[in-house]
């Protein structure tokens, strides 16, 4: 290849690629940037209506919020999410592919269809249904603990079971995604790999443990990350459910950050949140990319 | 070819008596916001003022109160706000600082229609931010107690008392006459509302030295805040939020509880969702006041109308304002909207007289007050709540809640502090 060829080469795909730059460019890092700048400054709303009242603060927005209980309060709450509802999001996707995989399993189609239906329904219209299932007074899970003589429980009301409830709620909304890509996981499995592990007299649990669980390990690796990622970013379900309530139980770091953001206008603070919360999701990352590493060697 | 010119001259004529009115504004297109259910009720108004004036187009762009606030707020940043808008008045202070709005003292002085002393006064103040006026209230939402005749008679009362002691002992008889699971009053939890009128009548200013910093700690708020969180201690109040009553007409119906403390739109409601055999049995009352009727104030909530700094058609937009503030119109509104006037003169039809419901609420408007006039106002309030609910839930002390949110406040307002002592609080903002 000559070196004129070569950098003809290289404008081309210069030329191909310029679109997706400028796009990036525009709409991810000049606003990232901008973000990052921000945090470092006291932009409020009277900044906004006179730019020359803008304070430049240093790490104090950072400082402000690494010392507010109200921060690590979002952080428990947003963890919790994280690693319990995560785990059940991920074992309850499994399980369903896992029953949606087994040969008894007839209408296969149609059970996909139907676990998928939560994922793409508007979660304003299943935050009211939910909301109404979990009544203290009228709802249907109260109800059905009466019937067992069993106390009823203020799923929504009492603090301590407002995460709990969120949990449970996200958890049904959100696991037919990571189901399909469980049961993609599952068909790539080779049928010989069961076929000889049955010639070597494996049960169903030991074909599961040593057969499927080793085959999806990179599929539990994608789906554990993008789970992690997606969790942290808890926003919608206690937006819509409970605004943050009760006794500011249901605050994750992302409500915290819109609120000091959109409802106060406190965009130095709510970029420093951004930046922590960034910073906590990619050493969730890179610890989920180590453990998968040290399963594989 | 003299009917050539006849003709010619007919249309220049019409021509020109149509320019001479110089009033006519030619394809002027008016872009007006409201929000909820006004962008619709308003729909006829506008169509008379598009007659009034003609060649005015007026756009009403219908937004959501849940999306108002950021809206307005993401306009204001863009720089593509409207002429005139609807605006709730505790926003006022916060466009003020933006410098979004426009200040309406010169309109005023020169308008026939509009001036101070035919508002009420203290709606007419939730527009005013340091000594100058800058949105004009269109309509009024003030709270007042909604109460159950016939329960409260069944206690031995046949009227509202109008001091604290007596409606405490009110309260108490309810409670004692409906027995447990039952309530004498509703006062969600997580609403901010009702305590902080509770301290408002106690003549608390909430905050202080030149609303830099919080006076939740002071013997005024004190003295209101006890008697917010005795009202739980002593069962006379549910300790629930609003979220977990899902229907409050059916409680309310049921008598789960006998008062509660709320706006005009449940008068609407009540007439609409209340069974026929209780529409006799339910009425309003101004607020009870620690001290008597005269010190029963209530809040000043609202709506204005504002004109925004960036508007090319300022003095167009200012006739609509003065269109929509005719005491008729605002008659006329109510009768669309349920929205009561905020010009005193308009209370005086028939309609506001005739019923004891909306004159409770003529009376109550007479003894409303302003919230502080700052923009962080809203966050203050929402933090009175993370510190509050504890305390009406029993794990947090009084003391304890009311230092932690004056020092929450103390923060909130730092920028505040700072911007005065350097001067740089605008002349028009400071107070």
């Amino acid at each position: 290849m000559t070196p004129a060829y070569a950098r003809r080469e290289a404008r081309t795909a210069w030329l191909f690629v310029t679109p997706a730059l400028v796009l990036l460019g525009v709409f991810f890092a000049v606003p990232v940037l901008t973000g990052f700048l921000l945090s470092f400054t006291d932009y409020d709303i009277y900044a906004i209506g006179d730019p020359s009242v803008m304070r430049v603060v240093g790490l104090r927005n950072y400082t402000a919020m690494l010392e507010s209980k109200e921060f690590w309060h979002a952080v428990r709450v947003t963890m919790i999410y994280v690693v319990f509802g995560g785990a059940l999001s991920v074992a309850a996707s499994l399980g369903a592919a896992l029953l949606l995989h087994a040969k008894a399993v007839r209408l296969r189609g149609v059970f996909r269809s139907i676990f998928f239906t939560p994922y793409v329904t508007t979660l304003v219209a299943v935050a009211i249904v939910w909301r109404y299932l979990y009544h203290p007074e009228y709802g249907l899970i109260d109800a059905t603990l009466a019937a067992l003589h069993l106390p009823k429980i203020d799923w929504l009301g009492d603090p301590h079971w407002a995460m709990p409830s969120i949990i449970v709620m996200s958890t049904w909304k959100n696991f037919g995604y990571n189901m399909l890509i469980f049961v993609a996981g599952l068909l790539n499995i080779p049928d010989e790999q069961y076929e000889a592990a049955r010639l070597d007299g494996a049960g169903p649990w030991a074909q599961f443990r040593y057969v499927t669980l080793p085959a999806l390990a990179p599929t539990f690796f994608f789906v554990g990350v993008l789970t992690m990622v997606g969790n942290f970013q808890l926003f919608s379900e206690p937006y819509v459910m409970t605004q943050g309530g009760p006794l500011r139980s249901t605050v994750s770091v992302v409500l915290l950050m819109y609120e000091e953001g959109f409802r106060w206008w406190r965009l130095g603070n709510a970029t420093a949140i951004a930046f922590l919360l960034f910073a906590f999701m990619l050493v969730g990352t890179w610890i989920q990319s180590r453990v998968a590493k040290a399963q594989d060697a | 070819m003299r009917r050539v010119l006849a003709a010619v001259l007919a249309t220049c004529a019409v021509v020109a008596f149509g320019g001479c009115g110089a009033k006519r504004h030619d394809g002027v297109t008016l872009r007006f916001w409201a929000m909820g259910a006004e962008g619709e009720t308003v729909q006829p108004l506008i169509a008379d003022f598009e007659r009034e004036n003609p060649g005015v187009h007026v756009e009403v762009q219908q937004i959501p109160w849940s999306a108002a606030h950021e809206k307005l707020l993401t306009c204001v940043v863009g720089r593509s706000t409207p002429d005139v808008s609807q605006l709730g008045n505790t926003w006022v202070p916060e466009f003020v600082a933006l410098k979004a709005v426009e200040p309406l003292q010169p309109y005023v002085d020169s308008s026939a229609v509009i001036a101070r002393d035919k508002f009420f006064g203290g709606i007419w103040d939730t527009n005013v931010v340091g000594g100058a006026p800058y949105g004009i209230p269109w309509y009024v939402d003030t709270r007042v107690l909604f109460y159950r005749t016939d329960i409260l008679r069944r206690a031995g009362y046949a009227t509202m008392p109008d001091n604290w002691r007596d409606w405490r002992a009110c309260m108490v008889a309810v409670k004692k006459l409906l027995g447990p699971k039952h309530y004498a009053i509703l006062l969600p939890s997580n609403e901010f509302e009702q305590p902080l009128l509770f301290g408002l009548q106690t003549g608390s200013a909430y905050l202080t030295e030149g609303e830099t910093r919080g006076a939740f700690t002071s013997p005024e708020f004190r003295r209101a805040f006890d008697f917010y969180v005795s009202l739980y201690r002593d069962g006379l109040a549910p300790g629930i939020s609003d979220q977990v009553i899902s229907n409050l007409y059916q409680e309310f119906e049921k008598g789960t509880f006998a008062m509660f403390i709320t706006g005009p739109w449940n008068i609407g409601e009540c007439t609409k969702r209340l069974p026929a055999s209780l529409q006799n049995a339910w009425t309003t009352a101004p607020l009870p006041g620690p001290d008597g009727p005269a010190s029963g104030f209530s809040s000043a909530g609202g709506s204005s109308l504002v004109v925004f700094r960036n508007s090319p058609h300022k003095e167009l937009a200012w006739k609509l304002v003065e269109f929509l503030s005719r005491p008729e119109q605002q008659v006329r509104f109510y009768h669309l909207s349920g929205d009561l006037p905020a010009r005193v003169e308009s209370w005086r039809d028939t309609t506001f007289t005739r019923d004891p419901r909306i004159a409770a609420f003529g009376t109550q408007l007479t003894r409303v007050k302003p919230g502080p006039q700052v923009p962080e106002w809203s966050q203050i309030q929402a933090q009175f709540l993370v510190r509050s609910e504890p305390v009406v839930r029993g794990v947090a002390r009084p003391d304890s809640a009311l230092a932690q949110l004056d020092a929450d406040v103390a923060r909130i307002l730092e920028k505040r502090r700072w911007l005065l002592a350097h001067g740089k609080l605008a002349a028009g903002a400071a107070q």
